[in-house]
Order: structure tokens, then sequence, then C-alpha cells
């Protein structure tokens, strides 16, 4: 029992991880129509960015984090005015080899940048942990899981509630209308990419200091977050926050109690019998709500 | 006058014969083709070989290279990728030529480019593959100066009464390295009459462990034995020490740079223990205390972590025999290399190299017998423990 309690508690952290990589990527999908394959890649910006303001800078834990969200939104904002700008209306393969030249452009970017010894990101938590009963969770990891859970609500209530998000939903409904409408479209698709990469950015902050930083961690991230998005339905927002803590727990069970060996196959074969079952993903709707 | 004029040209010459660099006999370099991990997951350990093969490199070529030619080292990244072991392996042989290849690290890369070696008939120096098969296959162009796991597993026997081991769980990458591993040592533990509890793997690139180390802690095991890079053994002591794991903790293979551990996992390693080929922090315990400590200097002058030495003297060793084997054949051609490495006999920093016959008769592989040794790390130092210190 303690150790299904440990399992259920260390998936859950882990899926939290996992759903935030997963909203940045359907995001990307389900408005723009865009495939990131480069999504890895800014999780693995996100990362340096954070040991970068750290170490390089001596800027505190609390802020480095917010600087390398913020860089990887920038990152994300000059590829799209760069790369996808000059292909609008082209169609979705072609955006896909793009997308792929700049993963591998940026992967090898950062193995020059950085070199390929891993490094690991200093915290100020104390590496004592939380001991909760039978079950015990670093301070760390909590932190973690807080700051996902509101970064995924934040987002949320961003593209629902707000005028930015009616805006970036509106667009990508209807092109012609929205800017009938006085939505300004160049500038909506270039936030909107900033916005997805953010997010994965923000992935690689949180879990970069959890884990060690290594230029080509972003691939490991990258198919997590597109089992995360098949699981979820594409373009499913809510799915894809649900699909990540689902698939989190899936691997940690299947690690526990079947087999560790096989611990990625578990999510991939829930993958092959979710797409068998509901091919358009557990949480897919009539209408993408993005 | 005209005496003096000529001394002054005498002596202007000797000058310039003095900076100049030696001429090369033939002028071309000879290649030693070097396959590594320079980046992925384990790039770590690749990056710090390809240091000390330099040194290696750059001290042979001080002492007037080999057979009057320079040393070139064409180093290729396998990015931690057994199929791009192969491709490199091929690369370095068809196009750039080269008589003798060290590498790959990992068991799973040193497997998947040895088909390559036999196609094409050129020699591998294998420095820091564990698995067994790899001198069991009947490949005759293999020739391994790191010890198979079986080999460190004996090595740790004479330690077995002190270590108390009653039962051991085994956590180790999902590779040849980590599965012939977990066999090995397995093995040593019926043998002396203790028992295996959970045995547990993790893929390579995998970086939460939490699941394994929720198992493992189920069980009521004393010891865990730990089989991978240094960046997952890191990971796991972080995780294991989240979840409270109480467990003598051994890592085998060599690969576990406790230095880097101290820095990175900082009390998580604390009590740690871990079998090593090379002690930098006491380089007079070797067999050649002169070489290793010549090594450990070089190393550091040229500013290289220190946490990087228990792999980087592998490059080393390993050039060193390739170009022992080249000096033997007289000639830079890989079939005449490869007999001449029967015949090889050096000191390298782990210790004496020698090859002998391993695997299926008639196709032998070439294995040399390597020291072993074992370390703690006590209060976030490295020390030898108190059993292997008074033996």
């Amino acid at each position: 029992m303690d150790q299904l309690l440990q399992h259920l508690l260390n998936g859950l952290l882990l899926g939290s991880t996992y759903s935030l990589l997963g909203i940045g990527l359907t995001l990307v999908f389900g408005l723009m129509n865009v495939v990131n394959f480069a999504h890895g890649e800014f999780y693995t910006l996100g990362a340096y960015g954070t040991f970068a303001a750290l170490v390089g800078a001596s800027v505190n834990f609390f802020l480095a984090i917010p600087l390398a969200i913020a860089g990887g939104a920038l990152v994300g904002a000059v590829c799209e005015r760069l790369l996808l700008r000059p292909l609008r209306g082209a169609s979705i393969d072609t955006t896909m080899l793009v997308m792929i030249g700049l993963w591998i452009a940026l992967q090898n970017g950062e193995l020059l940048a950085w070199g390929g010894v891993a490094k690991s990101v200093p915290t100020p938590f104390s590496t004592a942990p939380v001991v909760l009963g039978p079950v015990s969770v670093s301070r760390l990891r909590i932190f973690v899981f807080v700051v996902s859970v509101l970064l995924i609500v934040g987002a949320h209530l961003l593209l629902t509630r707000t005028r930015l998000g009616r805006a970036m939903r509106a667009t990508f409904q209807d092109r012609e209308t929205a800017a009938l409408m006085g939505v300004s479209i160049e500038r909506i698709h270039t936030v909107t990419f900033a916005f997805g990469a953010a997010m994965a950015a923000a992935g690689g902050a949180l879990l970069g200091p959890v884990f060690l930083l290594y230029p080509s961690m972003g691939d490991l991230a990258a198919q997590k977050a597109f089992s995360v998005v098949i699981l979820g339905g594409l373009g499913n927002f809510v799915g894809a926050a649900l699909g990540g803590v689902l698939l989190g727990v899936a691997e940690e069970l299947g690690a526990g109690y079947v087999s560790s060996g096989y611990r990625d196959a578990v999510g991939f074969v829930i993958i092959v019998l979710m797409l068998l079952v509901r091919p358009s993903g557990l949480f897919a709707r009539a209408e993408r709500v993005g | 006058m005209r005496r003096v004029a000529i001394g002054l040209c005498l002596v202007v010459a000797m000058l310039l014969g003095a900076t100049v660099p030696p001429a090369w006999a033939q002028g071309d370099p000879i290649k030693i083709g070097v396959i590594q991990p320079l980046s992925g997951p384990v790039a770590a350990s690749g990056n710090y070989i390809r240091m000390g093969a330099e040194i290696a490199r750059d001290w042979v070529n001080a002492r007037g290279g080999v057979l009057g030619r320079p040393v070139q080292l064409l180093i290729e990244d396998n990015k931690s990728d057994p199929k791009e072991a192969a491709t490199a392996a091929e690369k370095l042989i068809v196009r750039d030529k080269v008589p003798v290849i060290v590498g790959a690290w990992g068991s799973s890369m040193t497997l998947a480019a040895m088909p390559k070696l036999e196609e094409y008939g050129v020699p591998m120096i294998v420095e820091t593959s564990s698995a067994a098969t790899i001198t069991k296959r009947g490949n005759p162009w293999v020739f391994r100066i790191s010890p198979p796991s079986e080999m460190e597993a004996v090595g740790l026997e004479k330690y077995m009464k002190d270590l108390g081991i009653k039962q051991a769980d085994f956590l180790a990458v999902n590779t040849d390295w980590g599965r012939g591993s977990v066999t090995a040592f397995g093995d040593l533990l019926k043998r002396s009459g203790s028992t295996v509890g959970t045995v547990e793997f993790m893929e390579q690139a995998a970086t939460d462990m939490n699941a394994q180390i929720t198992k493992v802690k189920a069980g009521s095991a004393d010891t865990l034995f730990l089989t991978t890079s240094v960046e997952q053994i890191t990971l796991v002591l972080k995780q294991a020490q989240e979840q409270r794991l109480s467990r003598k903790v051994i890592t085998t293979g060599g690969s576990s740079s406790p230095s880097q551990l101290i820095k990175q996992a900082g009390p998580a390693a604390e009590g740690s223990m871990h079998i090593l080929f090379f002690l930098p922090w006491f380089p007079d315990a070797m067999p050649d205390g002169k070489l290793a400590k010549a090594f450990v200097d070089e190393w550091t002058k040229r500013g290289h972590p220190f946490e990087g030495l228990t792999e980087g003297f592998r490059g080393h060793d390993g050039v060193m025999t390739a170009v022992e084997g080249l000096k033997g054949a007289g000639k830079p051609d890989p079939k005449a290399v490869r007999d001449a490495l029967w015949n090889v006999s050096l000191m390298g920093v782990n210790g004496p190299i020698k090859f002998e016959k391993d695997g299926p008769a008639g196709k032998e592989s070439g294995q040399s017998k390597p020291s072993i040794f074992i370390v703690q790390i006590k209060d976030g130092k490295i020390a030898l423990p108190a059993f292997a210190a008074k033996k």
C-alpha cells in the first residue's frame, strides 16, 4: 500500500511536468496547424537559460526561472518571424520540415555553446525530503509541481478569459473575419508561437534543476510531449493537461508493477490502444477548443 | 674572422634546429581513429576520454612520433547511439583509411561497430566497454584493455566478507553493459552465499528513476549495485535520497567519476562505493606511480576538470596501446597492426597491458587483465574503504 501511494505521488509529479510540455505543443498545433518538432529545443533553452542566469549572471533562483521563460518566448517569437511568417499558407508538411531543421540547428547550437558534458543547476532548496506518512518527496519537486499547475491554469485562463486569448482563437478559426474585426493577424501568429515556446521553456526551467542539463535533453521531453498530445487529442488543451498526468501515472505504475525495462513501452502501449479505440484522442471534442 | 663567421653560422643553425619541430621523415601523419560519445546522454565520459587520448598523442609526438611519423587522431562522435557508432567506424575505415581504432565507450556502441571491423579487417582497442560478449563473439579484430564485468566481480570478491552483503538489489542501464553486469555480479553474490533481490533497469536517456527506486525500497536488501553512466548515477543517488532509500550503494563499470558525484549529487553521494580502474587521488598507489603522477599533472596543467581523470586515462591507455601496435607492425597496415597487438606489452596508467586469447578457438579476441580498485565517498572526500586500505 505504501508502495502504491509513493508510485501514485511520483506519477502525479512526473505527469504535471508532462502536461506542461504537452500544452505548449498542442496549442501551437491546434491554433496554428504547425507541428513544432523544435518543441524540445525550447525546453532545453529554458533549462540552459536558468543555468546561464544563475551561474553566469548570479541572478536569484526565483528570478532566473521567469528570465529563462522570457528568453524562450523571445527566441520563439524570432523563429516565428524569420521561419514561419514567410511560409504562411504553405502546407503542413513544409512547415514540418522547417521545424525539423530548426530542431537540428538549435540542438547543435546548444552543443557548440555548452559542450556535451552534463551540468547541474544549484537550487536554494534543502535536499532533505518532506515526509508525509509513508511517502516522501523533495521540496524542489513540490515547488515544480505547484508552479506547473499555476502555469497550466494561467495559460487556460489567458486563452479563455482574455481579449488576447479570444483574438488568438478567432484568428485560427477564421483568419479573414478576425482581420476584418480588427485583429492584427501577424502579431497573433507571433504571440501564439512565442507562447508555446514559453511553455516549453518553462518546463525546462523548472525541470532542469531537478535533473541534469545536456544538449540532447530536449529529445526525451519532445517525445513525451508528443505522446501527451496524441493521448489528449491534437489541439486539445484540457486533453493535454489530463493526458500528461495519465501518462505519468501509467509509466510509473508500469515500471513499478510490470517491468522497469519496459517503462517507456507502457506509455506507448496505452497510446496504441487509445488510437485503436478513440483515434481522435481521449478528450477530443467535435470542435477544437484550443 | 672567417672562423668566427662559420662558428656563428653553426650556432644559428643549432638554434634554428632546436626551435623548428622535428622534421618528419615521410611527412604524412599516421592516423588513429577514435570513436567516443561526445554528445548525447553519456557525453561527459566520451569527452574526458578524448582529452586523455590527446595527451597520449602529444606525448608520443613530443618523443618523435611513431615509425618516424607524427600521430594524428581522427575523433568521431557516436552520439551515445549504437547506430552512429557503426557509421563512425565505417567512415574512419573507408574514408580515412585508419589502420587502427580506439573505441567506442558503451558496450552496445562497441558491439554495433564490431561487424564493421570484421568486414573491413581493421583492429579496434576497446577502452571502456564491460559486456562479456564483446570478447566472446569470435571477432579477432577486438582487443580489450578494460575489464569485463566478470573480471570486476572477481576483483570485488576478496572484499565480499568485509562488505557483509546479505542481499543486494540491482539497478542498471538497459544496455548490453547494464544487463551483463547484473549477470556477473549476481553470480558473484550467489558464489559468496548472498542473495539477489530486485533487479531493475532504466533507459539510457531516462531522467526520472523514482518508480525503480520505490520498487527497490519495498524490498529488504542491504546493498544496491548501480551500473550506469555518471549522469544517471547522479540522478539515482539524488532521487534515492528524496525517497529515503537506505542502501549501501556500489557502482560498477568504472564510469562513476566520484569527484563529479561529490560536486553534483552532494550529500546524496555520501558513503557510496565505486569500482574504479584509476585512482587519480592516490597516483602512487597505481602500478606505475610515476606515469600516473605525470598523467594527473599534465591533465591539471591543461585545465581539464579533475573529475574527468577516472575516464580520461582510458583514452591515454587506448592510444598508447594502438601506438605500440603500430610500432610492432612497422607499417600502418591494419592486418600487421592486428598481428603485432598480440605481442605488445606496455605499462599504461591503469597498469600493465598485455593481451590474452578470449572467445571461440581460432577466432579469439584479445583481452588484457587490468587493475581494479574500490573507493568510497567519506565526508565529501574520496577515501579507500577501511578494508581495502589494510589489504
